[in-house]
């Protein structure tokens, strides 16, 4: 097990395209770190350069205080887990998972070499299956026999290249709780590459979100959530996505689409006056003002719209209300939308609002929200002018304390089980 | 797996489908086969089955003092070894060709499998007369040279088509994953990328190796003695006993004789050629 390093990691093709551009990330020894973003943003790249199959045109990378950059995959003790699981379809299940060991003759014997493919099996549930060839066994049989391969290893780290997408939703969520567990219990580094959001964030200690080959925030998937440093990161995280919306500055006050805010003190100083911005809120901060009750509702602003579309989860509602945008905020918009891998499609404001809500397709409605919640952005930098580091580092914080306890719990959990069956037998 | 699930009146159809298509196919063979054993003077009965069974004819062909014998023996020595050395140029070079289309982007990959098509479309007899007059100027007419060359024009096409199809189909991720799990660049190659490449090589060298054993428009036109002339060829040469016997049994039991290695082959390697087929089935 060990830390990984990067410094100041560039990848060029040959055309001089930067795929890659001076990404510098710690992850530590037992973190597991997610690279996310839309595609072609490079993460992939970026994994295919930590384990080796991928040339770094500049920078640094060390593993375990040892520089890599010109060291062979096969030398650089990583486990990874490919988009399409790449097993040796000639290759049964037990060989495919002793693959790894069986490279490596002089250093297992026969009998060491069964017991820890059983050994893997078993974690994995394999068991009945060592016999088998991959083409007989399903996705998610698969995808175990994969991650199988690499346990074995016991590798300083693990590499997840999307392995999830060739999964249909519900075996998905499976697999990922799968994989927390096993990373969870086995301690060890890992790095997991998604363009999924949901696994970005149930997975991750921290993630790392990338835009075009450079990197734009790491921290907890909280403080992603709460203190997203830029429009990119807070249109990308969150599903419903963020709402935008753009708003003028007239005094103290941000004149919206829908309503009139005040501006909070700290960055009413960082506007001027008659500029324009673009105003994020997330789809739950919104509520049906009629099932509120009184004393929320005055804390926060109410406004009236007509709404076109209604989806009712069970859970939550959403509402969405259609409306038009001109000038640099559109466009600034439109730009997000296309690198977000969006449709281009109309703007409209999206509402999670309360399953109680009576609010029905075509209704004229009465939303609040709480304008202290209100992200401000900087349209010509798409800087988060509401960003507060210290409360983005306070989460992060608090974060990484409930990683070592989170880490030292399921240890003590082993231990436990194994004093168990120690005791049994 | 899925016979079980037939209905009755399916599994009638398709035994009379199989029936039908076996007796189209092997009737000849049949027919060639019993016409061996006959004897010459048999020949016009116009029965199936020889009255007499006789080995005369593969005496004929085989034996030291057949007449055939010389010209039979000597044109399955050319044939076999004309066939094998085309096909294992074809082979050895398709291989190169369709792993280089397969996984490399190169300017010309359109030009070259479009190309290989074009030369395979060609028929062999608008080449052949030029290609004599050719042959004979520098020399190359009745040489075993003068026979791979062409041969080599109508196994590569077919060789790099079937085995660019077959490479694309091997995920080369795979060698990635072996370089990942340790083993060195030529580990990774022999342990996870032969191994399912060899089926496809296998099955191609079969296809060339028949093509190029089946031909008879070359080997006819391009050699003029024992030096270079294939079986096929030689079948035509056959004379009877005396000028006024008919040397059909003669021919039937060469062609048996020249039959049996195809069917030695596809029998033997019968699994490999399957596997060769189906190991498209493997990605996921």
């Amino acid at each position: 097990m060990a830390a990984i390093t990067l410094r100041h990691i560039v990848k060029q093709y040959g055309d001089g395209f930067p795929a890659v551009n001076d990404v510098s990330l710690d992850i530590a020894d037992g973190e597991f770190v997610i690279l996310v973003g839309p595609s072609g943003c490079g993460k992939s790249t970026l994994l295919r350069m930590i384990v080796g199959l991928e040339d770094i045109t500049s920078g640094d990378l060390e593993i375990g205080g040892r520089r890599v950059n010109e060291v062979a995959p096969k030398d650089r003790q990583l486990a990874m887990v490919f988009q399409n699981y790449a097993l040796y379809p000639h290759l049964t299940v037990f060989e495919n998972i002793a693959f790894p060991l069986r490279l490596r003759k002089s250093e297992f014997s026969e009998e060491q070499i069964k017991q820890k493919v059983e050994a893997a099996a078993a974690t994995l549930e394999l068991g009945e299956h060592l016999q088998r060839k991959p083409a007989n066994l399903s996705g998610g049989q698969r995808q175990r026999v994969a991650m199988g391969r690499a346990i074995v290893r016991e590798a300083e780290a693990f590499l997840f290249d999307e392995p999830l997408s060739n999964l249909d939703a519900k075996l998905r969520g499976q697999m990922r709780t799968e994989i927390s567990r096993m990373q969870r219990r086995m301690g060890t580094t890992t790095v997991y590459v998604t363009h999924d959001q949901t696994e970005a964030m149930t997975l991750g200690d921290r993630v790392a979100v990338l835009r075009r080959g450079v990197l734009q925030q790491v921290a907890s998937p909280r403080a992603l959530y709460e203190q997203p440093v830029n429009l990119f990161v807070a249109g990308f995280i969150g599903s419903p996505p963020m709402n935008f919306l753009p708003g003028e500055v007239h005094g103290n006050r941000l004149r919206l689409p829908f309503a009139e805010v005040e501006i909070p003190q700290h960055i009413a100083s960082r506007l001027k006056e008659g500029s324009l911005v673009v105003v994020g809120i997330r789809p739950e901060h919104f509520e049906d003002a009629s099932v509120l009750e009184e004393h929320r509702r005055a804390q926060g602003v109410t406004f009236d719209v007509d709404v076109d579309v209604v989806e009712w989860l069970g859970a939550e509602l959403y509402a969405y209300v259609p409306f038009s945008i001109q000038g640099d905020v559109a466009r600034k918009l439109e730009e997000l939308d296309r690198e977000l891998d969006g449709e281009g499609m109309r703007t409209q404001l999206v509402a999670a609002l309360s399953a109680d809500s009576r609010v029905r397709d075509g209704d004229r409605a009465q939303l609040w929200f709480d304008p202290s919640r209100l992200m401000i952005f900087d349209p010509e930098t798409s800087e988060n002018l509401s960003h507060n580091a210290e409360a983005a580092q306070e989460i992060d914080r608090r974060n990484e304390q409930e990683r070592r306890a989170s880490i030292e719990r399921a240890h003590q959990r082993e231990l436990q089980q194994r004093g168990q069956t120690v005791a049994a037998s | 797996m899925n016979t079980g699930k037939l209905t009755t009146s399916q599994r009638i159809w398709w035994a009379i489908g199989t029936i039908v298509v076996l007796v189209w196919a092997l009737f000849p063979v049949a027919s060639i086969l019993a016409t061996s054993f006959k004897l010459p003077s048999e020949l016009t009965l116009g029965t199936f089955l020889p009255r007499t069974w006789t080995l005369d004819n593969y005496e004929q062909i085989l034996a030291p003092s057949g007449a055939a014998q010389d010209l039979f023996l000597s044109a399955l020595r050319n044939s076999v070894g004309i066939s094998l050395i085309a096909t294992a140029i074809a082979v050895v070079l398709a291989t190169l060709a369709a792993y280089a289309i397969a996984r490399l982007d190169f300017p010309g990959k359109r030009i070259i499998l479009t190309t290989a098509l074009g030369v395979s479309i060609f028929p062999v007899i608008s080449i052949v007369t030029p290609l004599f007059n050719l042959w004979r100027s520098i020399g190359l007419y009745d040489t075993w040279i003068g026979l791979i060359i062409p041969y080599l024009s109508l196994t590569l096409p077919i060789s790099i088509w079937t085995l660019a199809a077959f490479f694309r189909q091997i995920p080369w991720e795979l060698e990635q994953a072996a370089q990942v799990d340790g083993a060195t660049n030529w580990q990774a190659f022999r342990k996870a990328i032969v191994p399912l490449a060899a089926p496809g090589v296998f099955t191609t060298a079969l296809i060339a190796f028949f093509i190029a054993w089946n031909d008879f428009v070359y080997g006819i036109s391009l050699t003029s003695t024992d030096a270079a002339r294939p079986v096929p060829a030689a079948l035509a040469f056959f004379t009877g006993a005396s000028q006024f016997e008919s040397p059909v049994g003669a021919i039937s039991a060469a062609a048996i004789v020249v039959t049996i290695p195809v069917v030695i082959l596809v029998v033997l390697f019968q699994r490999q050629i399957v596997s060769g087929l189906t190991q498209g089935a493997v990605k996921g």
